[in-house]
């Protein structure tokens, strides 16, 4: 029996929304355990001081996370140290785990062009917001990873409402025939902006569409952080060996809840109901997991108190850093649209200059 | 006296979208959060609670299903007006308006076709995340059985949108939401139509012929205005709808001054200041007195928005534009 020996309707679980032991505890180290617990705070602390950015007028639109740090932190932690995270655009805190930095996340939705860079090292794709866009390539950087045979496993994720994009069907129907070594992790958070989940399939669950697809599907309780690491764990397992008996893609489906809007920009008090947002903010993932390792003895106030005042430096010290990342000049624009400058650019960009030479910023900003 | 309220251009739609389902039981909309939610910019506010949810459809989230589908329902006989929530989505759903939409009448000598309007906001300068500012108008004015309506005020908004709802034709109704809150107009609050295919001239002037449409229209008029301080006299023509352009409006315009200028966002290369600069040389040759400028976005990908307001032509460099060809 494997945890994918079961029913798509029966959620592998392992902490009750008090933080109980109700199912078959994952084995991590202790460290790893303190430091899901961190990076769940990071992403629950970063996530609010970006909204209030964004309020204040210093930064753009940003799609909030909260409520989906267990499914983002509890998956990206169960991946190997090589291994690759293919994100859709609100995978913040899964990119913070594989190294991704505040700074540039900031950057990115501060419209900076370094925000789309990822550092050297760091396995993480570009954000990708066309939805489900990112599915294929995730199957296509599997099947590179396979055709070169170097271990690599790679974990895309994406939402509820991507299942419905034909990108999804394509990309994961690829793996399945391809015997790619994927993860295909959706974050079922209930709404695509205002459209529930009911409204994207007539399916019972989203984990079922991997039936059609000839590879293994399960659903996943995503606001536990410990049954997502649980679950992941074992498709990335199953993923990296060639020679299991199982296909090696694996579609999860983690069912969770966005507590917030969609993005700043929508107003989520027009399509759903306050009664619900309170019914799922207790599975908050963050008070559950600090209730078992409290109940564990790994953590303690003393260590909280020292996370949270961590967390919160680190967050002032990356949004400072982004806000005095120098502005971009407009020479970037013409930058890396082509591996070299065409003439027809270069005398573009002559043309913006002799502009610039002659009026200043004050031809291009309104102030 | 005709009735009209002070409305902006998103609110236009809107109103010309209720106008039209009330005049027409055929009509419906189809879309992305075009229910409940009332679209994200607001556009089908209301629509909802009025005709209900099978004329008002929330869809799941599948662009290529939501045109596709119109095409079919459209086939049948309904006036399917499908929302494409932001132009820079439109992709997935490309292969159904190129391979269907804009051939059906053709292939079929004329015995399908499919009269939808596939609305979607487009362009750039509201400081929108990636992908969400792009202006790809020349990708649907290339394509030979599509009409591309770009409005650029309230009153024209509505009265272009029914003429294109009922236009036996599919349009492709390109919404500048850059101006969708810009500023307000009377609105005629009865059924009215604005033709397809017509230009209108902003403003009158002697020197030169500007062309634009869109959110374009006015930086081309706000410089004008400027460059009258300076004694130069532009003509302002705002074409309104891309294909088919209106060739007469502009070979008149361009006939009168003999220089013109061209200002869009999209980028310059295989743009329709392109397309305008050939009708005025087919058309127009021996009065040519300049170079006929185009004041365009660059040929790069839609930067992050720290970097649009450098894309983006502005009221100074369409100046410039201007100014180069008067003075060649």
């Amino acid at each position: 029996m494997t945890v994918f020996d079961r029913p798509y309707d029966d959620p592998v679980r392992v902490l009750d929304e008090d933080g109980a032991v109700v199912g078959e505890v994952p084995d991590i180290d202790e460290e790893t355990l303190i430091d899901i617990y961190r990076q769940m705070r990071l992403a629950r602390h970063f996530d609010a001081r970006a909204v209030s950015l964004q309020r204040q007028g210093r930064m753009g639109t940003y799609p909030p996370l909260s409520g989906q740090e267990g499914a983002q932190v509890g998956s990206a932690a169960a991946l190997g140290d090589d291994d690759w995270v293919v994100p859709s655009y609100r995978e913040h805190a899964a990119g913070f785990v594989r190294g991704r930095s505040l700074k540039r996340t900031l950057l990115y939705w501060m419209g900076h062009p370094d925000g789309n860079r990822v550092a050297d090292g760091v396995n993480v794709f570009p954000v990708a917001v066309p939805i489900a866009s990112q599915v294929p390539h995730a199957t296509g950087a599997s099947w590179a990873a396979s055709l070169r045979g170097t271990g690599e496993v790679f974990c895309c994720y994406f939402g509820d409402g991507a299942t419905s994009e034909g990108d999804f069907h394509e990309g994961v129907n690829f793996a399945g025939v391809f015997d790619t070594p994927t993860v295909f992790f959706c974050n079922n958070n209930q709404w695509a902006i205002s459209v529930p989940r009911e409204r994207q399939t007539r399916s019972a669950t989203l984990a079922q569409k991997a039936e059609a697809y000839g590879i293994d599907g399960v659903q996943v309780d995503g606001m536990d952080p410990l049954a997502v690491y649980r679950v992941t764990e074992a498709a990335v397992e199953k993923a990296r060996d060639p020679e299991t008996d199982r296909p090696r893609p694996t579609l999860i489906e983690a069912v969770q809840y966005r507590f917030g809007a969609h993005t700043t920009a929508d107003d989520p008090t027009v399509y759903r109901d306050d009664d619900e947002v309170e019914r799922w903010h207790k599975k908050d993932p963050i008070p559950r997991l600090e209730a078992y390792l409290r109940s564990e003895g790994v953590l303690d106030d003393e260590r909280v108190a020292e996370i949270e005042s961590a967390v919160e430096s680190r967050v002032a010290e990356a949004i400072e850093a982004a806000e005095s990342a120098a502005r971009p000049e407009p020479r970037e624009l013409f930058e890396h649209a082509y591996a070299e400058v065409p003439a027809e650019l270069e005398r573009q960009y002559e043309d913006l200059a002799a502009v610039r030479e002659s009026r200043g910023d004050a031809a291009f900003i309104e102030e | 006296m005709t009735e009209t309220q002070n409305l902006t251009l998103v609110q236009a739609i809107r109103d010309g979208l209720a106008t039209e389902m009330r005049e027409d039981d055929d009509v419906l909309v189809l879309g992305q959060d075009v229910g409940k939610n009332g679209g994200v910019f607001r556009a089908t506010e209301g629509l909802f609670d009025e005709f209900g949810g099978d004329r008002v459809v929330d869809t799941p989230l599948a662009e290529s299903g939501i045109v596709g589908a119109a095409v079919g329902m459209a086939a049948m006989g309904l006036r399917p007006v499908p929302e494409i929530q932001f132009s820079g989505f439109m992709y997935p759903g490309f292969d159904q308006i190129v391979s269907h939409v804009a051939r059906f009448r053709a292939r079929t000598r004329g015995q399908f076709t499919v009269p939808l309007t596939l609305r979607a906001p487009y362009g750039g300068g509201i400081r929108a995340p990636e992908h969400h500012s792009e202006s790809k108008e020349t990708l649907y004015a290339h394509e030979a059985g599509l009409k591309v309506v770009v409005p650029s005020t309230p009153r024209d908004a509505k009265g272009l949108l029914a003429a294109s709802i009922r236009d036996p034709d599919p349009v492709v109704f390109l919404e500048p939401k850059l101006i969708y809150r810009a500023f307000r107009e009377e609105v005629p609050e009865e059924p009215y139509t604005v033709p397809i295919g017509e230009a209108v001239t902003r403003r009158e002037g002697d020197d030169v012929a500007v062309f634009t449409y869109g959110a374009m229209t006015r930086p081309t008029v706000e410089a004008a205005e400027t460059l009258a301080e300076e004694g130069i006299d532009c003509a302002v023509v705002d074409l309104r709808t891309v294909s088919p352009l209106d060739r007469e409006a502009i070979v008149e315009a361009f006939e009168a001054t003999g220089r013109a200028v061209v200002v869009h966002e999209a980028p310059k290369t295989g743009g329709l200041a392109g397309e305008i600069t050939a009708i005025i040389q087919e058309e127009s040759l021996l009065y040519q007195e300049a170079p006929i400028g185009r004041v365009t976005g660059f040929d790069v990908p839609y930067p992050l928005y720290a970097l649009e307001d450098y894309y983006l032509p502005t009221a100074a460099r369409i100046e410039d534009g201007i100014r180069e060809a008067v003075e060649f």
